[in-house]
């Protein structure tokens, strides 16, 4: 067994390019290098062909019509845009003016809501239980008739729980309202159909998806038309929606990657299935007081949000620099505060610091598995051992 | 696909980028995560960071990195929140950005009109934007930015300058320039299509279009584009030498005008009383539309294009040539050709075979057209 020098295990913070992706994007690098809006020439229809073979592999993914996939450059982005730009269009065409979406969500989709409110909107930020689940009941109870928007992720960032986006779509639907998913963490691991989950527009992040950072896509609805302002303006591009030059070499990497992973999807989640079960085992089996934040049944197969009593786990990751994994979002690594995902799961502060975030992902081996449990029981065990005898002093 | 004449649509990449952007996508790392790959993938972003703000003359600090140039164009105006007042020539980036904007003259040369300016700042009686490019994409004709910012600052007015155009064609110098804001494109200049910035001569307050996890200080969020940032960093260090290119692409473009004038004396340059960029000509064929201009040159393997490529696909006369006075039907005579990096004196020669054999034919076409009427 060869020792890894360091094991990546922070997938849901951002995963490799895929070698073949990689070398799909090359030749949009070197000879096919052209502007997508440039089509009265040969580069220019070149990259826009190129582009419109990408559309087609994203909508592919999730059910949906290539005219319905807007590219832009990440998910953040896309959120931006989906939330923002429904909320402002709604309200300047007298449609209503709130929105409700969950406290576990990303930062980018909390801040979105919060620019709408400093607008005049009302929104309401539900709670999560405990596993992290949404209660349908109390998003039902949530609605007004003044509800134009319901923002709800797909699979958390944090703690990969999947929420029921059919039964939310459903529940929307009956209300009239749009739900808007961001997919950042599920695009690609579990199945997404826009039409059987009445999702009304969604975001797709591809270096989540072992596409390249700077490129993610937002579903946008055409039949019934969910309707945005939008974020950039300029030369129009994407039908008006997103202006700027498309990044043919991105948008390429995204499309193989989605069809890569909707391929790949049911193989590969066994195998991460798999490979996370025995990282638990092995964990609980060191360290028998460790718990699990979120349901371990509705939840990505990648993910294991771990805690262990006692352990501040800043000072583990610090000691584990041969063992890559987080406390949480990387958005907010550098931040002192625990995570606001694990408190809203209703952890205090000492627990929520005691939490890491394990993320396995396409490349990770069984022996570097074994390795990072090993090191991780180690030093968990290590870090109380001196804990306890300093106490003692 | 032979010869490229449309840098100023989209540059091909330098190989020493490519290198760069492979090297930086074969390493996982997001760079706002604290362990080893997130340091490493920080460290590549800080270095690239370092030189484009070198490129610019600012501290390294004061470069937000954008999803490219209409990104940063929009977060100057929009994070401003000041009433703008843009030159006619601008992209439309600038000039769709806000609401209200106010947009200043240019002269039949495509100069920005500084007495219409300094009028307008006076009448102004709110802390304004001024948004003036450093050298327009479509003739290439380099804006008095130093003059308009100093007026600008006169009346108390921020002044934003789209460099997308003018960065590694003529020296960028914040300070010199006098502007607050710099906007820069990668693809441009030789780096990858995705990422831009936005530079700032000092610490100013923007308020983010982008909100989420915070990163670039709170001005920019969503996860850094690293290949694209290393990519930008090493096109922005090589843009720097790119400048002495500029005479041997002055030459080319020269010989190209001078060419077309032999061949169609009607032919008009269009800015060519101002200074303009090296690399840039704005050729008018009168009574043959640009469109079909560039669909004859593509079938002779040619690429240029009818104006700004973001517009290209509707083909309406451009808002640049209409601004300096040419009627509709004149602004839609104009192509774009414009040279780069890798543009040989063959490229020259084929672009003037095929043109002038357009040129002739098309006018021979004209001439029969006007007999049998």
């Amino acid at each position: 067994m060869t020792i890894p020098t360091a094991v990546y295990l922070d997938h849901q913070a951002t995963t490799p390019v895929d070698p073949r992706v990689l070398d799909a994007m090359l030749p949009f690098f070197s000879a096919r290098f052209g502007n997508p809006a440039s089509t009265q020439h040969a580069w220019g229809r070149d990259a826009s062909d190129a582009v419109e073979t990408a559309r087609a592999q994203v909508a592919a993914l999730i059910g949906a019509e290539p005219r319905e996939v807007v590219f832009t450059s990440g998910a953040t982005e896309s959120n931006n845009l989906a939330i923002k730009g429904a909320g402002r269009f709604a309200r300047e065409h007298g449609r209503g003016d709130h929105v409700v979406t969950f406290a576990s969500e990303h930062k980018c989709v909390l801040e979105s809501c919060s620019a709408l409110a400093a607008e005049g909107l009302r929104v309401t930020v539900l709670p999560v239980g405990a596993d992290g689940m949404i209660d349908l009941a109390s998003l039902e109870a949530a609605f007004t008739d003044r509800t134009i928007l319901v923002s709800a992720m797909a699979v958390n960032n944090e703690i990969g729980v999947v929420q029921p986006l059919a039964e939310i779509g459903a529940l929307c639907r009956a209300r009239g309202v749009l739900l808007h998913t961001d997919a950042a963490q599920a695009t690609g691991k579990v199945a997404l159909d826009v039409d059987a989950m009445n999702i009304n527009l969604l975001s797709i992040s591809g270096h989540k998806l072992y596409a390249p950072k700077g490129i993610g896509a937002l579903y946008v609805r055409r039949r019934p038309r969910a309707r945005l302002n939008a974020e950039m303006s300029g030369g129009g591009q994407e039908r008006g929606l997103r202006s700027g030059t498309l990044a043919p070499a991105l948008i390429v990497a995204l499309g193989l990657a989605c069809e890569i992973s909707g391929a790949e999807m049911a193989s590969e989640a066994a195998r991460l299935v798999s490979l996370r079960t025995r990282l638990l085992e092995a964990l609980r089996a060191g360290i028998p007081d460790a718990f699990v934040n979120g349901s371990l049944t509705a939840r990505v197969p990648g993910n294991l949000n771990i805690g262990f009593p006692g352990i501040d786990a800043e000072v583990l990751m610090a000691a584990l620099d041969d063992v890559a994994i987080s406390t949480g979002s990387a958005c907010t690594s550098a931040s002192v505060e625990p995570s606001y995902v694990l408190q809203a799961l209703g952890l205090d502060h000492a627990a929520a610091r005691a939490c890491v975030r394990i993320g396995v992902g396409r490349f990770t081996t069984t022996d570097e598995i074994d390795h990072a449990a090993a090191r991780i029981v180690a030093t968990v065990n290590e870090l109380r051992i001196r804990t306890a005898s300093a106490a003692a002093e | 696909m032979d010869t490229y004449l449309d840098y100023n649509a989209t540059a091909p990449l330098r190989p020493e980028v490519v290198d760069a952007m492979c090297a930086a996508a074969s390493q996982v790392g997001n760079a706002s995560s604290v362990h080893r790959f997130g340091r490493l993938a920080r460290r590549t972003v800080e270095d690239a960071r370092e030189a484009v703000a070198a490129l610019a003359g600012v501290a390294s600090a004061n470069v937000v990195f954008t999803g490219g140039g209409t990104e940063a164009n929009n977060l100057a105006l929009m994070g401003s929140d000041r009433p703008v007042l843009a030159s006619a020539i601008e992209h439309e980036s600038v000039l769709a950005a806000v609401p209200g904007t106010r947009i200043i003259p240019v002269d039949s040369n495509g100069l920005v009109e500084l007495a219409a300016l300094a009028g307008m700042l006076a009448e102004s009686d709110t802390p304004t934007l001024v948004s003036i490019m450093l050298a327009n994409n479509e003739t290439g004709v380099i804006q008095p930015v130093a003059e308009a910012a100093a007026i600008a600052h006169e009346h108390g007015a921020l002044f934003h300058c789209d460099a997308v155009q003018a960065a590694g064609r003529i020296p960028l110098d914040i300070a010199a320039l006098g502007a607050d804001m710099l906007t820069l494109s990668a693809h441009k200049i030789g780096g990858p299509q995705g990422i831009g910035a936005l530079v700032m001569a000092h610490d100013l307050p923007l308020t983010a279009v982008l909100r989420g996890g915070g990163q670039e200080r709170n001005r920019r969020a969503g996860t850094e584009n690293v290949a694209g940032i290393a990519g930008f960093g090493v096109a922005a260090r090589m843009a720097v030498d790119a400048l002495s290119d500029m005479p041997r692409l002055a030459a080319l473009r020269d010989a190209i005008e001078a060419k077309a004038a032999a061949v169609m004396p009607d032919a008009a340059v269009h800015g060519a009383s101002a200074a303009r960029l090296a690399n840039t000509t704005c050729i008018g064929l009168p009574g043959v539309r640009h469109d079909t201009q560039v669909m004859a040159l593509d079938l002779a393997g040619i690429a240029v294009s009818a104006g700004s490529a973001c517009s290209s696909g509707k083909m309406t006369p451009s808002h640049v040539l209409r601004a300096m006075g040419l009627d509709s039907e004149t602004a839609a005579s104009a192509i774009r050709v414009s040279l780069g990096w890798r543009s040989t004196a063959a490229d020259a020669d084929r672009f003037v075979a095929a043109w002038c054999a357009m040129a002739l034919r098309l006018a021979t076409v004209r001439m029969t057209r006007r007999t049998v009427a």
